[in-house]
C-alpha cells in the first residue's frame, strides 16, 4: 500500500519531502504538507475508529474542525501522547506515530463491533436510564463496563515536559479567518496602518481559496493568496497568525487565540539551540473591532448507512483532490441539494476518476456548474437522492430513489449504483459558534438554509458566515468590512481596488437535511446525525415521542453535540430532524447554544506557565537566606514563607519547639515577624479613623504608645486584630495579621472613600518597607542594650506598649515594645534592606544570653500559654470580640457606632449559650488533643450527638509541664471547672478539664519586668 | 471578561486589575443604634440583585486603589457608565440606558 | 407511568422502540392549584413529587419558563455529598444523601448515583485542622468522614501530584466515602416523569410575570398563559430568586453570580473518584462517559448572562494541571456557566416570606445539585404543612435579621 490514491501531478503538497509515519502499527509515507488525514486517504485507509456505542467502523468524513471520526491517539512516546487528536487538523510530521482510540483488539477486526450490531438494537437514547436498576447494589459494576466502553483516547502517564505561554495583546482590528472574506479584511484594515491581527486555524491560510476553481485576476486563487499574504508581511502593524484557532469569543471583544507553536512539528516541542521551543500559544487579545470571518461548514445528508467509511461530505473530497493531490476513492456518487457541489464531482473527474452520478434532490437543477457537468456527460439522476449506502468497512454502493422532500417519503423505486464512494451535501452552515459565545442568538435564514451570527457590539461578519460565500461577494464583502472597522478605530483608509472574480450562475438550493428511506425511521438502517456519539434520526425522533421536546432535551437525551466537534457537522442537521418530527420550522425549534471552545484545547495551552512556582507568588521575607542556612522548617502563611522552626541536628519537630520554647522563657528568644501586615495610617482624622474601624478606643493614646485593637465586620464578627501604634499625633503604624494585610488594606480605603470621605486619612503598605525582629525572653533588655546607646531601656521609662524611635546597630529603627508571648520582649522594626545587619548583629552579642530563633510554632505554643488568639485559628467568620473574652477590648461608650458595634445587639449576638474562648487542660497531662477535636459533654458516645466546641488549639507546654488547648465552647464562660470529652475518631474518647484560657503568668508580672 | 474604564484613571482597563465590590450606593445607616434589628439586617445583607441595568461598587486593586460605581447591564454585560463615589448615575432602570 | 427495566429494553427492541410512551405530559395548565410550584428544575420537580407522593397533595402545577432541568440542573458538575460542617447544613444535606441512596429505584429511573467518594484536600496546617474539625463533626452527626494522609490519598488517587514540588503541597484530605457524582440531566427528568404519573402538572414555557396578592396573602401566579390561582405558592428559582422576589414586592439576602464549569474531552477511565481543593481552587471527578468535569471559581460581579470571565477558568485550569500534572495535554472540550444565588454564609434560605402563603427555597449558591431530593423533601413538607419542616427551620430568612447564620463557607466547596 503506497499512496495509492495519490495523483501524480497537482495539489499543495512538497513532494521533494516525503514523510514517513506509522498509523495504528503500520508505517506508511505521505508528503510534507499533508494532514495526517489527507495522508491515510492518500493511502487508501478507509477505517480509522470506531464510534463508542456501537462500535462501528468508520472513515474519515471531513477535511477540518467539523470531522467527528478521524479522532487519534498521538504519540511516540509515553510523554508525548496526546489524546484525542482530529486527524484532519493535525499536520504530518515525519516519525509521527498515531493510534485509533476504539476498538478492539483492533479496528479492523473489533469483536466489540460483534455486540454493538446485536446489542445495538437495545441501545436506543437514555437506555441507560431505563435499565441496570435491579438490583442497586450491582449498579457500580455496571458503572465499571459502561466507563470501560466509553471515553476516546487515554491521558499520558508522564508529566508533561512541553512548556505553554500566553500573551496578552492589543489590536484595533481583529480578522478571525483567513479565507477571501477574511483577506480582503485584513488587507484593507492593515492598509490603514491599523494594529491588524489576522489568524487562521489552519496551517496555510486563504481558506476555500486554496481549492477554489475559479481564477482570481486570471490566476489560480492561490496566488492571489500569496500575493496579499506578501504584502501583509510588510505592513509593520499587522500580525499574521496561521495555525492559530480563535477558540473563545467572550465579553467586550476579548478573543482568546490559540497558536500551535510547534503541534506540527512533533509530539514533543523541539529545542532549536538548547532552548525547547513553546508547544502551544495563548494570545489573549483585546480587540477594538473583530471581523468575523469564519465561512461555513457543509452538512452531509443523513441516509441509511451514512457512516459507512467512503462516505464524506462533498467539499471534503474537493479539498483533498485539490490541495493535497488525493482522491478519497475511485468511483463517485454525488448525493446533493445544491449546485456548490457539483464541485466534488468536476474534481473527481478532473482527477481522471469515475463519477457514476450526481444525485440531486432538486427536480430541475440548473447553474453554471451542473451545465458543465452535463456538458462533461456525467449522469445527472434530478429529483433523487442516495437513500441508504451498501457497504461494512466500505461504501460498495448507493441505492438511489426518488424522494418527495415535503412529504418526506421515497416517491419510486430504489436503484442501486456501484461505487465506492458517497458525497454528499445537504447545504452550508455558517460558523456562528465564535459569536455565539458572546450571548448572541444565532438567528435563522431561510433564503440560506442557515443560523447567522447575532448580533454583538464591535463585531462585523463577513463572507460566508452570514451567506456571502460566492468568492466575488465575500472580497466585497471583507474588503468593506475592513475599511468601516479601521475608520471606526480611529484610522483613514481607502477601500482596496478588488480582483477580478468570474461570477459562478449557482442555482437555488433545496432544503434537505434527513433523506426519507422506503422504511420508517425507526426501523430503517442507522441515519446517522452526530457520527461521534452515534446519534441517530430514529433516536431524535423517539426522543420527541417521549416528550423530551426543546432542543435542549433533544441534545441532552440523544447525546447530539456533545463530542469533541460539538456539533459542527450535524447539530443543524439534528434540529431539522426534531423540528419535522414535532411539526415546527426550524427557526421554532430553535438552536442549542454554543459555547467556547470553538475546537478543544489543551489545558496546559489554557494554564500557561502559571503552574508551580508560578502557580501563585510566594513572599519571602529580607531574612529568609539566613533561616534556610540555620535549616529552617517553614510554614506557609498567605504566600509568606515564615520559619516553622529551626531543628538542630536530629531534633524531631516536638524536641525543636519544647527547645525554643523553653528558650524563649528562661533566656531570650527572637522570631522574624517581618510578614506582620503593616499599614501607615496618616492625615489629620486617622485618629478618629480608627475609632470607627477597631472595636476599642483611640481617642487618647499618645504618642510613642501601641495599643492592641480589634476589627470586626459590620456583622459583629472579628476579622482582624494587631497592634497599632501612634507615631506622631497625625501618624499610625498598624499591623495586621500575615494572611489580612491586603484586606484590611482594601477594607480600610472602602470605608473612607464610600462612606466617611470627609475623614482626611491616608493609608499606605509599608509591609515589605520594614523589617521586624521580635526579640522576647528574660534577657531581651540586656541583648537590645548591647545594639542600641540612644534608647533608654530603663523599665520605668520604655514601658510595656511604648515605642522608641532610635539607632539599633547602627541603623535607625522604631522599637515597639509589645509582646506576644507575655515575656520582657521588644520589636526591633528597620528598614528591610538593613535587616539582615542588625539580625546577625543581634546574634553576634546575643549568644552569651542564649539567643534563640524560633519560629511560628513556637510563637503559638507561647501565644496559646497566654490565652492570646490568632484570628482564623480561634475564630472562623462567627466569633464576636465578647464570644473572645475580649470585652476589654471594645468600646462601648465611644460615641462614633464603629464598625461590627450594632451587630452585637442583636438577638443571636446577645445569646449567652454562644460558642466563648475558654482553656482545655486535658485530664491526661502528657495528651495534646487533636486540633479540630469536637466536644461533648457526655462520656457515653451515642451517634448522633449533640458537640458543644471544638478544639482550635492545642500544645504540650514545657513551661507548664502538660499538655493544653484552647477551644470554643458553647455557655464555655459558665462552664470552667466541669469536665467535657472529646470522641476520635479510633473509638478512643479523651477527657479535659475547662479552665480559663490564660495558662500562665495571668497578671502580667513576666512582661512588666 | 470585562473592559471597565477607570474614572480615576482616566482609562480603560482589563478586568483583572480590579474587584467588584457588590450593590452600590448603600448607605450605612446614620444612627446604628436607634436602627430596628429588621433594617440593620437589611442594611448588611438584603441586595436588590437586579436583572438587568445594576449600580455597583467597583475597586481598582491593582490600579489606582480607587472605589468607584459602574451601570452594567447584568445580562448582557455591556457597561454604560463609570462615575467616582458620591455621584449619581445617568443611566438608570426608569430613564433608561439613554447611551 | 411504563415501567422501566432491562426487560422492558429487550421488549421494546423487538418492536423497534416504537411504543415507548411519553416521560411525562404536556398539558393545559387549569385555572386553581392546591398549590403551584414555580420553578421546574431538579429542586421544584422533587418538591412536587415528594408532595404527591409524601403528602397526597397531586393537584399541583410545576410553572417552568423554558424546558425541565433547563437552569442550574443542567449546569453543575454533579457532585454529591454531604459533609458540611454545622449541625444544621449538615443535617439537611445528609437527609438528602439517604434520599439519594434509593433515588433511582424509588423513580424507577436510573439517576447513576456513584458512590465514588468525595476528596476534599487539605494545603495549610489551617486547612488540617479545618479537615479535623469538619470530620469529627461529620462523624459524631452519623456522616461517614475520614481523614486521610498522604500515603492513603495516593491509594485511592495514584495520578494526583502529592509531591513537594507542587506550589501548594497536599498535607492530607477529608474523605466522604458515599459521596459522588450523579447523571444531573437525569434526575430533573427521572422527578419529573414521578410527579407526572402521581398526577402533577408540569407546564413548560410557562413564564411568570407577576405574584397576584390579595391583601398580604398570595392567590396566584400571573403567567404568559394567563392566571394561574393558588393559595400556597413555592418559589424554587435559583438563578432568579431576586426578580420572583421583586415581583412579589420583597428582597431577599443574595447575589446572583456566574459560576462556570468546563469538561474536557471524553477520556479512557483515570480518575475514580470526585477531588476538591478550596486551596488551589479546582475540583473534578469523570463523568461515566470519559469527560473531566470541572467546576471553576464563581465570578465577584452580579450576572444573570449564564457566562463569566475567561481568567477564571484559566485559573481553575492552572489548579488542576497543578495537582494533575498528566492532564497537562488533555484538551478542554467545552466550558459554560450557571448563575448561582448566593447567600451571605453560603447556606440556602428554605422559608415562609412576608407575604402569606408565598414560599422560598433558593440560595443554594455553589451547592444546589447534591440538595436536589432533601430540599425538594423538605420544601413539600413546609408547603403542605405551611410551616417550616424541622431540618428546614434554621434556614429562614429570619437568621439575617436575628443573625443566626450558618457559615459554611468552609465547607461549600468554592469559597467566595
Amino acid at each position: 500500500m503506497s499512496q495509492q490514491n495519490r495523483l501524480g501531478t497537482g495539489g499543495r503538497i512538497d513532494r521533494s519531502r516525503p514523510l514517513r509515519f506509522s498509523f495504528n502499527g503500520q508505517t506508511l509515507e505521505g508528503f510534507a504538507g499533508d494532514t495526517l488525514a489527507s495522508a491515510l486517504l492518500a493511502n487508501g485507509v478507509d477505517v480509522v475508529g470506531r464510534s463508542f456505542k456501537y462500535s462501528r467502523p468508520r472513515g474519515i468524513v471531513a477535511a477540518g474542525a467539523e470531522e467527528p471520526n478521524a479522532i487519534v491517539q498521538l504519540g511516540a512516546t509515553e510523554a508525548g501522547q496526546v489524546p484525542n487528536v482530529r486527524a484532519t487538523q493535525q499536520a504530518l510530521y515525519g516519525g509521527l506515530v498515531a493510534a485509533s482510540t476504539n476498538g478492539w483488539p483492533n479496528v479492523d477486526r473489533d469483536l466489540l463491533g460483534v455486540i454493538g450490531s446485536v446489542g445495538g438494537r437495545m441501545m436506543p437514547p437514555g437506555f441507560y436510564y431505563k435499565t441496570f436498576m435491579a438490583p442497586a447494589s450491582l449498579w457500580p459494576k455496571y458503572e465499571k463496563y459502561i466507563r470501560k466502553a466509553a471515553g476516546l483516547g487515554r491521558t499520558p502517564k508522564e508529566k508533561d515536559p512541553d512548556i505553554y505561554d500566553h500573551i496578552n495583546r492589543h489590536c484595533d482590528v481583529l480578522v478571525i479567518g483567513a479565507g477571501p472574506a477574511g483577506l480582503a479584511a485584513a488587507l484593507a484594515a492593515g492598509r490603514s496602518g491599523a494594529r491588524v491581527i489576522v489568524c487562521d486555524e489552519q496551517d496555510e491560510m486563504g481558506g476555500s481559496l486554496l481549492d477554489a476553481r475559479e481564477l482570481v485576476d486570471g490566476r489560480p486563487a492561490s496566488a492571489w493568496v500569496a500575493s496579499v499574504l506578501a504584502e501583509l508581511a510588510t505592513l509593520p502593524e499587522v500580525l499574521v497568525l496561521p495555525r492559530t484557532t480563535a477558540n473563545g469569543y467572550h465579553d467586550h471583544n476579548f478573543v482568546t487565540l490559540h497558536e500551535r507553536r510547534t503541534e506540527h512539528l512533533a509530539d514533543l516541542a523541539p529545542s532549536i539551540n538548547g532552548r525547547r521551543q513553546v508547544r502551544a500559544r495563548m494570545h489573549r487579545v483585546r480587540a477594538g473591532e473583530v471581523i468575523l470571518a469564519t465561512g461555513t461548514h457543509e452538512r452531509p445528508l443523513v441516509f441509511a448507512n451514512n457512516d459507512v467509511p467512503g462516505s464524506m461530505v462533498a467539499g471534503a473530497v474537493s479539498t483533498y483532490i485539490r490541495r493535497y493531490a488525493v482522491v478519497p476513492g475511485r468511483r463517485l456518487v454525488l448525493s446533493t441539494a445544491n449546485d456548490h457541489a457539483y464541485r466534488a464531482a468536476l474534481d473527481w473527474a478532473d482527477a481522471g476518476r469515475e463519477v457514476v452520478a450526481i444525485v440531486d434532490a432538486r427536480e430541475h437543477p440548473e447553474g453554471d456548474l451542473v451545465n458543465e457537468a452535463r456538458a462533461r456527460n456525467i449522469r445527472i439522476i434530478p429529483g433523487s437522492a442516495v437513500i441508504e449506502a451498501n457497504g461494512k468497512k466500505r461504501v460498495t454502493g448507493a441505492q438511489v430513489a426518488r424522494i418527495d422532500i415535503g412529504g418526506f417519503k421515497v416517491a419510486g423505486r430504489v436503484e442501486t449504483l456501484s461505487c465506492d464512494t458517497i458525497a454528499s451535501s445537504g447545504g452550508y452552515s455558517p460558523v456562528v459558534h465564535l459569536a455565539a459565545h458572546t450571548g448572541a442568538r444565532p438567528e435563522w435564514r431561510d433564503d440560506i438554509l442557515g443560523f447567522v451570527p447575532g448580533k454583538v457590539p464591535g463585531m462585523t461578519p463577513v463572507g460566508g458566515v452570514h451567506g456571502k460565500s460566492a468568492i466575488a461577494e465575500a472580497l466585497a464583502d471583507g474588503a468593506a468590512a475592513g475599511v468601516a472597522a479601521a475608520q471606526r478605530t480611529g484610522f483613514k483608509v481607502e477601500a482596496p481596488a478588488l480582483p477580478k472574480v468570474a461570477k459562478v450562475r449557482e442555482g437555488k438550493a433545496a432544503a434537505l437535511y434527513q433523506v426519507p428511506h422506503v422504511k420508517p425511521a425507526m426501523r430503517a438502517p442507522k441515519q446517522f446525525v452526530d457520527p461521534q456519539n452515534d446519534v441517530t434520526a430514529a433516536g431524535i425522533e423517539l426522543a420527541t415521542r417521549e416528550g423530551f421536546e426543546s432542543i435542549e432535551h433533544v441534545k441532552r437525551y440523544t447525546g447530539m453535540g456533545f463530542g469533541t466537534d460539538q456539533g459542527k457537522l450535524g447539530n443543524i442537521n439534528g434540529m431539522a430532524i426534531a423540528a419535522r418530527c414535532l411539526k415546527q420550522t426550524i427557526p421554532q425549534t430553535g438552536t442549542t447554544v454554543f459555547r467556547p471552545n470553538y475546537t478543544p484545547i489543551t489545558f496546559g495551552a489554557i494554564a500557561g506557565r502559571h503552574c508551580r512556582e508560578f502557580f501563585d507568588p510566594r513572599r519571602f521575607t529580607a531574612l529568609h537566606a539566613w533561616h534556610v542556612e540555620h535549616g529552617a522548617k517553614f510554614e506557609e502563611v498567605g504566600q509568606w514563607m515564615r520559619p516553622w522552626y529551626f531543628p538542630r541536628g536530629n531534633e524531631t519537630m516536638h524536641e525543636a519547639v519544647q527547645r525554643e520554647c523553653r528558650a524563649v522563657r528562661e533566656g531570650v528568644g527572637i522570631l522574624d515577624a517581618s510578614t506582620l501586615g503593616k499599614i501607615e495610617i496618616q492625615g489629620k482624622d486617622a485618629r478618629e479613623f480608627l475609632n470607627r474601624i477597631y472595636t476599642n478606643a483611640w481617642t487618647k493614646l499618645d504618642v510613642g504608645k501601641c495599643r492592641y485593637g480589634l476589627m470586626c465586620k459590620d456583622d459583629g464578627m472579628v476579622m482582624d486584630d494587631g497592634v497599632t501604634a501612634c507615631i506622631g499625633d497625625n501618624h499610625f503604624h498598624m499591623t495586621t495579621t500575615t494572611g489580612g494585610a491586603a484586606a484590611v488594606l482594601d477594607w480600610m480605603e472602602l470605608w473612607h472613600q464610600t462612606e466617611w470621605p470627609e475623614l482626611e486619612v491616608y493609608f499606605n503598605s509599608v509591609t515589605d518597607h520594614w523589617a521586624a525582629m521580635a526579640i522576647n525572653g528574660p534577657n531581651a533588655r540586656k541583648l537590645l542594650a548591647e545594639l542600641t546607646d540612644d534608647i533608654d531601656l530603663a523599665r520605668d521609662n520604655f514601658k510595656f506598649m511604648d515605642m522608641r524611635e532610635g539607632t539599633v546597630a547602627g541603623v535607625p529603627a522604631r522599637v515597639y515594645r509589645i509582646s506576644f508571648t507575655g515575656e520582657l520582649s521588644y520589636e526591633i522594626n528597620v528598614q528591610a534592606n538593613h535587616a539582615l545587619h542588625v539580625w546577625k548583629a543581634l546574634f553576634e552579642k546575643g549568644e552569651k544570653y542564649g539567643l534563640t530563633p524560633y519560629g511560628t510554632e513556637t510563637m503559638h505554643v507561647l501565644r496559646a500559654e497566654k490565652g492570646f488568639i490568632i484570628v482564623g485559628q480561634e475564630t472562623d467568620g462567627s466569633m464576636t470580640p465578647e464570644d473572645l473574652g475580649m470585652q476589654w477590648c471594645v468600646g462601648y461608650k465611644k460615641p462614633f457606632s464603629w464598625i461590627g458595634r450594632r451587630a452585637l445587639t442583636r438577638p443571636d449576638t446577645k445569646r449567652e449559650d454562644r460558642k466563648q474562648l475558654v482553656g482545655l487542660k486535658p485530664l491526661d497531662p502528657q495528651l495534646v488533643l487533636d486540633e479540630g477535636a469536637q466536644i461533648v459533654l457526655e462520656k457515653e458516645i451515642r451517634i448522633p450527638m449533640p458537640m458543644v466546641g471544638h478544639v482550635t488549639s492545642s500544645y504540650y507546654s514545657p513551661n507548664l509541664g502538660h499538655s493544653f488547648a484552647l477551644a470554643v465552647v458553647k455557655g464555655g464562660s459558665q462552664r470552667i471547672g466541669q469536665t467535657v470529652y472529646l470522641p476520635m475518631a479510633d473509638g478512643r474518647v479523651h477527657a479535659a478539664e475547662v479552665v480559663s484560657p490564660v495558662f500562665l503568668d495571668a497578671e502580667g508580672a513576666r512582661q512588666n519586668v | 471578561m470585562l473592559h471597565i474604564y477607570c474614572p480615576h484613571c482616566a482609562e480603560t482597563r482589563e478586568e483583572e486589575e480590579f474587584r467588584p465590590k457588590g450593590e452600590a450606593h448603600i448607605a450605612r445607616p446614620v444612627e446604628p443604634e436607634a436602627t430596628s434589628d429588621e433594617d440593620w439586617g437589611n442594611y448588611l445583607f438584603f441586595r436588590k440583585n437586579p436583572r438587568g441595568l445594576h449600580h455597583e461598587l467597583w475597586y481598582h486593586a491593582a490600579g489606582c486603589r480607587k472605589f468607584f460605581n459602574v451601570t452594567r447591564d447584568t445580562v448582557s454585560y455591556q457597561i454604560h457608565e463609570t462615575y467616582k463615589v458620591g455621584q449619581k448615575p445617568s443611566v438608570t432602570a426608569d430613564k433608561g440606558a439613554a447611551k | 407511568m411504563q415501567h422501566y427495566s432491562g426487560f422492558g429494553l429487550v421488549k421494546h427492541a423487538l418492536t423497534y422502540h416504537e411504543n415507548w410512551q411519553r416521560a411525562w405530559r404536556n398539558p393545559t395548565p387549569k385555572k386553581k392549584y392546591d398549590i403551584v410550584i414555580v420553578g421546574g428544575g431538579g429542586h421544584g420537580l422533587a418538591t412536587a413529587y415528594y408532595l404527591a407522593k409524601e403528602h397526597g397533595i397531586t393537584n399541583v402545577a410545576v410553572v417552568e419558563k423554558g424546558w425541565l432541568g433547563g437552569g442550574n440542573t443542567a449546569r453543575n458538575t454533579t457532585i454529591v455529598r454531604s459533609n458540611y460542617l454545622w449541625d444544621e447544613a449538615a443535617w439537611l444535606y445528609e437527609h438528602a444523601m439517604k434520599l439519594w441512596e434509593g433515588l433511582s429505584q424509588d423513580l424507577n429511573y436510573n439517576v447513576m448515583y456513584s458512590q465514588r467518594g468525595v476528596m476534599n484536600l487539605g494545603h495549610t496546617l489551617q486547612d488540617m485542622r479545618d479537615i479535623h474539625r469538619r470530620v469529627n463533626a461529620n462523624r459524631l452527626n452519623g456522616i461517614d468522614g475520614e481523614v486521610l494522609d498522604v500515603k492513603q490519598i495516593q491509594e485511592i488517587v495514584p495520578i494526583m501530584d502529592l509531591s513537594k514540588n507542587t506550589r501548594y503541597p497536599v498535607m492530607g484530605a477529608s474523605w466522604q466515602p458515599r459521596g459522588g457524582v450523579a447523571r444531573h440531566d437525569a434526575v430533573a427528568w427521572g422527578f419529573a416523569r414521578g410527579a407526572d404519573a402521581l398526577g402533577v402538572d408540569m407546564l413548560q414555557q410557562t413564564e411568570v410575570t407577576g405574584i397576584r396578592k390579595n391583601g398580604n396573602k398570595v392567590v396566584g401566579v400571573e403567567t404568559n398563559r394567563g392566571f394561574i390561582a393558588a393559595d400556597t405558592v413555592g418559589v424554587v428559582t435559583a438563578g432568579n430568586s431576586g426578580v420572583l422576589a421583586k415581583m412579589a414586592g420583597f428582597q431577599l439576602p443574595i447575589e446572583s453570580h456566574p459560576l462556570q464549569a468546563l469538561v474536557s474531552e471524553p477520556m479512557k477511565p483515570i480518575l475514580d473518584t470526585v477531588v476538591m481543593s478550596n486551596k488551589v481552587h479546582g475540583y473534578v471527578s469523570q463523568s461515566d462517559k470519559g469527560d473531566l468535569v470541572i467546576g471553576a471559581g464563581i465570578d465577584g460581579y452580579n450576572g444573570y448572562g449564564q457566562r463569566g470571565s475567561y481568567a477564571t477558568i484559566e485559573h481553575t485550569l492552572q489548579a488542576i494541571v497543578e495537582m494533575f500534572p498528566i492532564f497537562s495535554r488533555v484538551r478542554m472540550n467545552r466550558q459554560w456557566g450557571g448563575i448561582v444565588d448566593t447567600c451571605p454564609d453560603a447556606c440556602p434560605i428554605i422559608s415562609a416570606t412576608p407575604v402569606g402563603g408565598l414560599f422560598f427555597n433558593c440560595g443554594w449558591g455553589t451547592g444546589g445539585f447534591k440538595a436536589t431530593p432533601g430540599s425538594g423533601n423538605v420544601f413539600a413538607a413546609t408547603l403542605a404543612a405551611g410551616k417550616a419542616h424541622p431540618l428546614a427551620a434554621p434556614f429562614s430568612i429570619d437568621r439575617f435579621i436575628s443573625g443566626k447564620l450558618i457559615d459554611e463557607h468552609g465547607a461549600a466547596g468554592v469559597a467566595h
